[in-house]
């Protein structure tokens, strides 16, 4: 592909759980404005690969670049000092706290006597989900009491409002009906063209066809490979998903 | 009926809960009321209860933080009796030989190592359950065990008394109060506070351009809390010191009694304790980052740790504030009593953690509050005072509280049902 300093690099990541190792020497990569689709069944371990970008994890081997650098993510806070913003799949949100408490969580607005602003939080949340979800209006209760389209528009509002540079999506669409699938497609797109690097982690195979430059594929671990989307079918990846080969008529798409 | 009845409340804004709470303490001081043919309702024991209150109440609020962060202290009552017997031992055995006798100095040391003890033996108990991973059930009921028998080693098991006299104010008395023209202004002052805070709070949402309360709404409340706070300090004024006690007192002060003269207690300084501690712990609750990630960790631990919330240390301040309040406690009930005996402080564990939950703090974590705690504790207080004032014997009383206990559980349980929290 280009010969720019990808935004992330993972190299030689792995981790293990008891005995099961989780994630087994994958390496993906994200230039700026590129959206990269992470393929592959339920326990391929997707969500722990993207969960050491993130701080929820640290690898037992591996290496992570931002912008060409070699960087320690020991934990969240690391990965948000590097605009790292996640969507995770169990969504992450504290259901007894509001929309405006989650979305600020770990980063709230304080007052000029440091105590909690929760008037302008509300109101920034307001603005934001204006924007991402204009019939949203939950705004005092508990996030338990939102319906699960909701709960992840929360979830979205969240990880875009702080201005990220590289946005990790977990299956950000599952709770979602068609519509709001569609808007969050939309999201996708205009994130990408603000020069947003984007890994997503999503099962609907037309989804990252129509949304994706690259699909990274796992199986049990391991990185099936990588190819770019334009050279691919449908079937080629379903392929590469559930036989674990990459197309063999297909060129490989780096290396 | 019904509809406009919740519409009503709606609008003011108030959480059904503390209405509940609120109309159960009224229920129990009519009934102990009736049955006591008005004593119960007299100036003098609403002081007592309120005297009485104070010490688990301050607990109280600090198990809400515990029990919302998914732990338990079973430690209390025993780390209660063991900083008691230490700072007793410091004033009657220890200072006096290095300051001299009723030395200035010796309640501020006493009360100081109180707090700071706490708050040391509470932030270990939270290091071990935040970063050794032991549950906090098994930790504090060590404490519970080691506390105990701690105390006694600390003087062989021999009752610590007198205190120093200005130490005892801490625990009311007759001495031991803001007396009457500070009551009055105290009560004023808390008045205007409440009433300034809620006007910068409406001026604030408005500010931002959200809905507030109608004027009414607003205005009703308003006169409410400044008239609650008004109607306790006149309560408090309305119970006139004994004769002997103000023959103490005017030696002490050497003014010249005479005859006709009647002093009031006014407000007892452990209940200003006990609002101080209030009004703090809500702070802290509602508008610092610590208590939103007291409450966001106990609502989903897991995502709190992937906002970047150390759980861990929190784990240990939690606890270290729980310590820190045992210590404050601890001076009441010591300063109260005027002695400290091995047994001070036995079942306040279980006192503290009911009053909690009765004041609507879920054990499963995520949801309570500091007011809850507190008229907890009252309610707690008034149940076992009515009925030692019924003539009711003590265990039949510990039935009666067990049994509310549950029921109260249960009723928060149906309640949190019905409104899908
Ligand atoms: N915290 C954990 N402890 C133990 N095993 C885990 C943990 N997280 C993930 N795993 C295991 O790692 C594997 C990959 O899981 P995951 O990354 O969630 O897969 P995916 O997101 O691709 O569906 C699964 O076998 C899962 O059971
Ligand atoms: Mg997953």
């Amino acid at each position: 592909m280009t010969n720019q300093t990808p935004l992330v690099e993972m190299k030689n990541m792995s981790i293990s759980f008891g005995g099961i190792r989780a994630v087994d020497d994958v390496s993906v990569d994200l230039q700026p404005g590129e959206v990269v689709g992470l393929l592959g069944h339920n326990g391929a371990g997707k969500s722990t690969l993207i969960k050491m970008l993130s701080g929820a994890y640290q690898g037992d081997a591996g290496e992570i670049y931002v912008n060409g650098e070699r960087v320690e993510i020991h934990n969240p806070r690391d990965a948000r000092k590097y605009n790292i913003e996640t969507i995770y799949q169990t969504l992450a949100l504290a259901d007894n706290l509001d929309a405006a408490s989650n979305l600020f969580l770990g980063r709230e607005l304080v007052t000029a006597t440091g105590t909690l602003d929760d008037d302008a939080m509300e109101a920034e949340t307001r603005k934001i989900m204006g924007r991402l979800n204009p019939n949203f209006q939950k705004f005092s209760s508990p996030v338990s009491a939102l319906s699960g389209g909701q709960r992840q528009s929360v979830a979205i509002a969240r990880a875009v409002y702080f201005n990220a540079k590289i946005l990790i999506m977990d299956e950000p669409t599952a709770a979602l009906g068609p519509h709001e699938t569609q808007m969050v497609a939309e999201l996708i797109k205009q994130l990408k063209a603000e020069g947003i690097g984007i890994f997503l982690i999503d099962h609907d195979v037309h989804a990252v066809m129509e949304l994706c430059d690259r699909a990274s594929v796992m199986k049990n671990g391991k990185l099936v490979g990588t190819v770019n989307i334009p050279d691919v079918t449908d079937d080629d990846l379903l392929s590469m998903i559930i036989l674990g080969k990459k197309p063999g008529e297909k060129a490989p798409a780096e290396e | 009926m019904q509809n406009s009845e919740q519409s009503f409340i709606q609008k003011l804004g108030i959480d059904t809960r503390l209405l509940g709470m609120i109309g159960a303490l009224v229920v129990l001081w009519i009934i102990f009321g009736v049955f006591t043919d008005g004593r119960f309702l007299s100036p003098r024991n609403f002081f007592n209860v309120s005297v009485q209150t104070a010490s688990v109440a301050v607990m109280a609020t600090g198990m809400v933080f515990v029990i919302v962060t998914r732990n338990i202290d079973l430690s209390v009552g025993s780390m209660l009796g063991f900083i008691g017997m230490t700072v007793a031992a410091l004033q009657v055995q220890v200072l006096p030989d290095i300051l001299g006798l009723g030395h200035w100095s010796i309640w501020i040391i006493a009360a100081l190592a109180a707090i700071a003890m706490g708050a040391v033996l509470g932030a270990f108990q939270g290091w071990v359950i935040g970063y050794l991973t032991v549950p906090a059930f098994i930790v504090t009921l060590g404490g519970f065990l080691v506390y105990r028998g701690a105390m006694w080693w600390v003087t062989k098991g021999q009752t610590q008394a007198p205190l120093d006299t200005t130490f005892r104010l801490l625990g009311g008395g007759a001495e031991g109060t803001l007396g009457e023209t500070l009551s009055w202004i105290f009560g004023a002052v808390a008045a205007l506070i409440a009433v300034a805070m809620m006007l910068l709070s409406r001026k604030r949402k408005s500010d931002h351009g959200f809905v507030v309360k109608p004027v009414w709404a607003e205005g009703i409340l308003m006169a409410t809390a400044a008239g609650l706070i008004i109607a306790f300090v006149w309560i408090m004024n309305s119970y006139p010191i004994a004769k002997g006690a103000m023959k103490r007192i005017a030696a002490a002060k050497d003014i010249e009694l005479t005859e006709g003269l009647v002093w009031y207690h006014g407000v007892a300084i452990p209940v200003v304790i006990l609002l101080a501690v209030t009004v703090v712990m809500t702070i802290i609750a509602q508008r610092t980052r610590f208590g939103r990630y007291v409450y966001a960790t106990g609502g989903n631990p897991e995502a709190a740790e992937l906002s970047g919330i150390n759980t861990r240390m929190l784990t240990v301040k939690v606890f270290a504030l729980m310590g820190a309040l045992t210590g404050i406690a601890a001076i009441i009930a010591s300063a109260r009593l005027n002695a400290v005996d091995v047994g001070l402080g036995t079942l306040d564990e279980l006192r503290v953690i009911a009053a909690a939950v009765i004041g609507g703090t879920a054990l499963a974590g995520g949801f309570g509050t500091i007011y809850g705690a507190v008229i907890g504790a009252l309610i707690m207080q008034t149940l076992q005072s009515g009925m030692a004032s019924v003539g009711v014997d003590a265990p039949l009383q510990n039935i009666v509280v067990g049994l509310v206990l549950v029921f109260a559980v249960w009723v928060d349980i149906v309640y949190r049902r019905r409104t899908g929290q």
